[in-house]
């Protein structure tokens, strides 16, 4: 092992209240691709958000050593100086501005003159960057045209712009399609080559077990664990049982109930044009859905899943839509989602802070605004029922929140997750469409929406399950269709379907 | 002691929400002491509110605006605007060219139905042709200022000779008739007061006892009674303040009718949970179910409508309508929602605050004014107070996450 670049020695950071990090150490070595996992408030991101000086030196106590010296940090730009770039969830890059901007943002090339800036040096050297990252784009081009995957890679070269030691990642992958994420995994190898020590977070494990030299395990804010692949420690079971402190044995819970030849929703030759875009996002898509099933939709990243389940929700994008749609044998036109709530079909976005909850209102207005009329009396809401409600779902959905008065952005991920689903069971649907269902949370968090999923379909509902994450999409569905270029590409059972042909059908 | 420990711990949790009245409270009080008395004299405040009251039903309509993530310009010459049309469609022929000699009571209804439509127009630019409402509204301030121009070119100011209408912002509601005792005081006024402190106390113990039905946590019972015994203090003071005078005017009527129904509608009813909604989040709130275009109509015209009643209070209570009225107006009322917590990013704020918010900016005028305090400074002072509170506003915020 090499010597370390990174030592975090007895980190302990306190919130009012809670002791969010409690005397962790955490050991990285130079030129090493070091993971670090554990479940959602385990404590990665603040620790990480003490590392790069978020949270300033006398905020915490503890030490950090970084390429052998004591840092006390006073800010990001501190760390920046250091070699240490942080690329978070949530992409800090500007759509509005070129890729080169971009990437020189805050660190821009100065002319000789000293004020101005030099653009010609700032292509030439933009364009290096990106060679860097292997990303072939237009350095010109607006980021706001360019995928989530390509945006990615930006980051890392505005990154590699600056001369950067230690790279962090903080869930690089949890948007990218399963090409995108190959390729980002490649490209941090190449990167370790060169001399670039990686801290990488993810919930997914498989991905972790690919790439990582180390592991570190948190949990509950402390150390529980750190790995070393070349002695070959690091296995699924091994990961899961540290994070979760108990051992899942297969987190895709058994089904035991008869499916229903009933069909409750039926789509035909259904076709939709993107005015905004110019271009028709769905091609004759014809499908069914059975009572009793949930039905996976696979696909790569924008392949046209979404744009199908919004078109069949009310269509609030305003696609120009041909085609029929049946919900329990009647044909439905629905011209706004409130007539698709109507006829009992629910949609669960795969945005949750974005198009899902309301974040600066609390758990029962959020649970409740979707069907405020079961709660309402001549439009007057009752107030104690919406408490009542909420604290049912509170209990059958496991929502971990001091109580339903709480907001919804002080909850972590999975738990927004929980009131997105409690809301969305509160219209009482009969097909419910979830929307990459599991995104960004932690393995005890998909275990118990898996477990819930479960329980709906044995009670009689539809479940569509649009999801990129295979193994999500294999254990959990009845019937696979794969969507590609707003196409139905082909339709499986489940007892015929495996990952290989899902991809080739996704890709073709 | 327990009592002591419970209040500072019910203070604390509830500071953003007690924060303004507490602020009024220091700057009413304030005033009182550098004016010896007269600021909270019985005549003072009713002069207050009577000039408040054009602003606070702005302030409002604005809340619900801002709440939903817009802004309108608009209002201010809207309500010159219509102020003006009230007054011509008062006037007899023989004075103003164009004059109709309407009854008032024909004349009220008329102008607040074409400040719906007027709010319509703003809410058609806006939701169905997807203007900023910004530019939209700054339209609006162009156009209702020309305008009122235009129809009051040939009259300049127009004198408004209705008595009901000019009743609104200058008289009092009626004594009760044939009552000796207590010659000094209004009775009907007293009488309304201690109506409303037993329904508040009323509709508080039910509200109570329904949670306890629920089995929900409730504010423990000394809190509770403290609670009941400083609302009712504070009612019956005003009450006693109002009816020390001439009793209650007919401008604090119609202010607490309209804050009265706008409270009830954001807190209690669907259309509040989805205003709230569209500003916290429109995109979620579309998908929802929540036609964000209809509730858009609904907030504009309602802000229309307001905007109305502003221009009938202010020509009733200058007895006129003039080439200049309802100028500054829009941003007096923006001022009043800011101060009383109305977030400039939208899905916050509450209506009740506004008015609070309003009443602090007409304490400030009315108790500088009597001080004898140049208007410059004025506006300087203004100016502190409104940062002052959004600076309260955005630290207790950041505290409370």
């Amino acid at each position: 092992m090499n010597s370390p670049i990174l030592e975090m020695k007895n980190i302990t950071k306190e919130f009012p209240g809670v002791k969010a990090l409690n005397n962790v150490s955490f050991r990285v070595a130079e030129g090493e691709i070091h993971c670090l996992v554990g479940e959602n408030g385990a404590g990665k991101s603040t620790l990480m958000k003490v590392l790069s000086g978020v949270y300033p030196h006398g905020e915490y106590t503890g030490d950090i050593l970084f390429g052998g010296e004591v840092q006390k940090f006073r800010g990001i730009s501190d760390s920046e100086k250091a070699g240490i770039a942080i690329i978070y969830q949530e992409l800090a890059l500007v759509p509005e501005m070129t890729v080169y901007e971009n990437i020189f943002l805050g660190n821009e090339v100065k002319s000789a003159n000293g004020f101005t800036i030099d653009w010609n040096e700032t292509i030439k050297r933009a364009t290096e960057a990106l060679k860097k990252v292997r990303l072939d784009v237009n350095p010109a081009a607006k980021v706001k045209d360019l995928g989530v995957g390509k945006q990615q890679l930006i980051e890392i070269a505005k990154a590699l712009s600056r001369d950067v030691k230690l790279l962090i990642l903080d869930e690089p992958t949890s948007a990218l399609n399963e090409d995108d994420c190959e390729n980002l995994l490649d490209l941090l190898r190449e990167l370790k080559k060169h001399g670039v020590t990686c801290i990488l977070i993810s919930h997914k494990l498989r991905e972790v077990i690919k790439i990582a030299d180390a592991v570190t395990v948190l949990r509950d804010g402390q150390t529980i664990c750190t790995l070393d692949a070349k002695k070959g420690e690091v296995s699924e079971t091994v990961l899961i049982k540290h994070m979760v402190g108990r051992e899942i044995e297969n987190i895709y819970p058994k089904r035991t109930h008869k499916r229903s030849a009933e069909i409750l929703l039926e789509v035909k030759n259904w076709n939709a044009y993107d005015p905004q875009l110019g271009r028709s996002v769905l091609k004759d898509v014809s499908f069914n859905v059975k009572k009793g099933e949930i039905v996976g939709f696979a696909g790569l990243m924008g392949s046209g899943r979404t744009e199908l389940a919004l078109s069949l929700f009310g269509n609030p994008d305003g696609y120009q839509i041909k085609g029929e749609m049946f919900v329990k044998g009647g044909k439905k036109h629905f011209t706004h989602p409130h007539d698709a709530i109507n006829a009992a079909v629910a949609y669960v976005t795969e945005d949750r802070k974005g198009d899902g909850l309301i974040l600066i209102q609390d758990v029962k207005q959020n649970i409740t605004l979707a069907n405020l009329q079961e709660i309402a009396n001549r439009g007057v809401v009752n107030n104690n029922a919406e408490v009542k409600v909420a604290n049912e779902y509170k209990t059958s959905l496991n929502i971990k929140t001091p109580s339903v008065e709480q907001k919804v952005s002080n909850l972590s991920g999975g738990n927004q997750q929980k009131v997105s689903l409690g809301k969305w069971l509160f219209v009482k649907p009969d097909v419910l469409i979830l929307d990459e269902p599991t995104r960004g949370i932690d393995v005890g968090a998909k275990y118990e929406i898996y477990t819930i999923m479960t329980r709906l379909v044995e009670q009689g509902m539809s479940i569509i399950m649009i999801s990129s994450e295979l193994p999500e999409i294999l254990g959990m569905s009845d019937r696979v269709y794969i969507v590609s270029s707003g196409k139905i590409t082909g339709e499986l059972p489940i007892e015929e379907a495996t990952q290989e042909k899902i991809m080739q059908l996704a890709t073709n | 002691m327990s009592f002591i420990k419970n209040a500072r711990r019910v203070l604390q949790q509830n500071i953003r929400e007690y924060g303004m009245y507490i602020a009024l409270f220091v700057i009413m009080a304030i005033f009182t002491v550098t004016t010896k008395g007269i600021f909270i004299s019985p005549r003072n405040i009713s002069n207050l509110i009577n000039q408040t009251g054009y602003i606070a039903v702005l302030a409002v309509g604005m809340t619900l605006v801002i709440v939903i993530r817009h802004i309108d310009l608009s209002v201010g010459f809207l309500s010159g605007f219509l102020g003006a049309i009230a007054a011509i469609a008062m006037a007899d022929p023989k004075i103003i060219s164009s004059g109709l000699n309407l009854p008032s009571y024909l004349v009220i209804p008329l102008v607040l139905v074409l400040g719906i439509l007027a709010g319509m127009l703003t809410a058609f630019l806006v939701a169905q042709l997807g203007i900023p409402a910004f530019v939209a509204t700054l339209a609006g301030w162009l156009g209702y200022r020309g305008a009122l121009q235009l129809v009051t070119a040939g009259s300049g100011t127009i004198i408004i000779s209705d008595k009901t209408f000019n009743a609104l912002s200058n008289d009092f509601i009626p004594d009760i008739p044939g009552i000796g005792f207590l010659p000094e005081i209004h009775k009907l006024t007293l009488v309304l007061g201690l109506l409303a402190i037993v329904l508040l106390i009323a509709s508080q113990i039910n509200d109570r006892r329904k949670k306890q039905a629920y089995n929900f946590e409730v504010l423990s019972l000394d809190m509770f009674i403290l609670k009941l015994v400083f609302v009712s203090a504070i009612t019956g003071g005003i009450t006693w303040i109002m009816a020390g005078y001439q009793g209650l005017s007919w401008t604090i009527v119609i202010v607490l009718v309209v804050v009265g129904a706008y409270d009830f509608i954001t807190s209690q009813t669907v259309l509040g949970r989805h205003i709230y909604a569209i500003g916290g989040n429109p995109e979620a709130a579309q998908l929802s179910g929540i036609s964000v275009k209809r509730i858009t109509y609904v907030v504009f015209g309602s802000m229309g409508m307001l905007s109305a009643l502003s221009g009938i209070l202010y020509a009733s209570r200058f007895k006129s309508a003039t080439t200049t009225a309802g100028n500054l107006f829009e941003l007096e009322a923006i001022a009043a929602a800011f101060i009383g917590g109305v977030s400039p990013a939208g899905g916050i704020g509450k209506v009740i605050g506004s008015l609070i918010g309003a009443l602090v900016m007409g304490s400030l005028s009315s108790g500088m004014n009597l001080m004898g305090i140049d208007i410059s400074l004025q506006y300087i002072v203004k100016a502190a107070v409104l940062a002052a509170a959004v600076i309260f506003d955005v630290a207790t915020r950041r505290s409370g996450k």
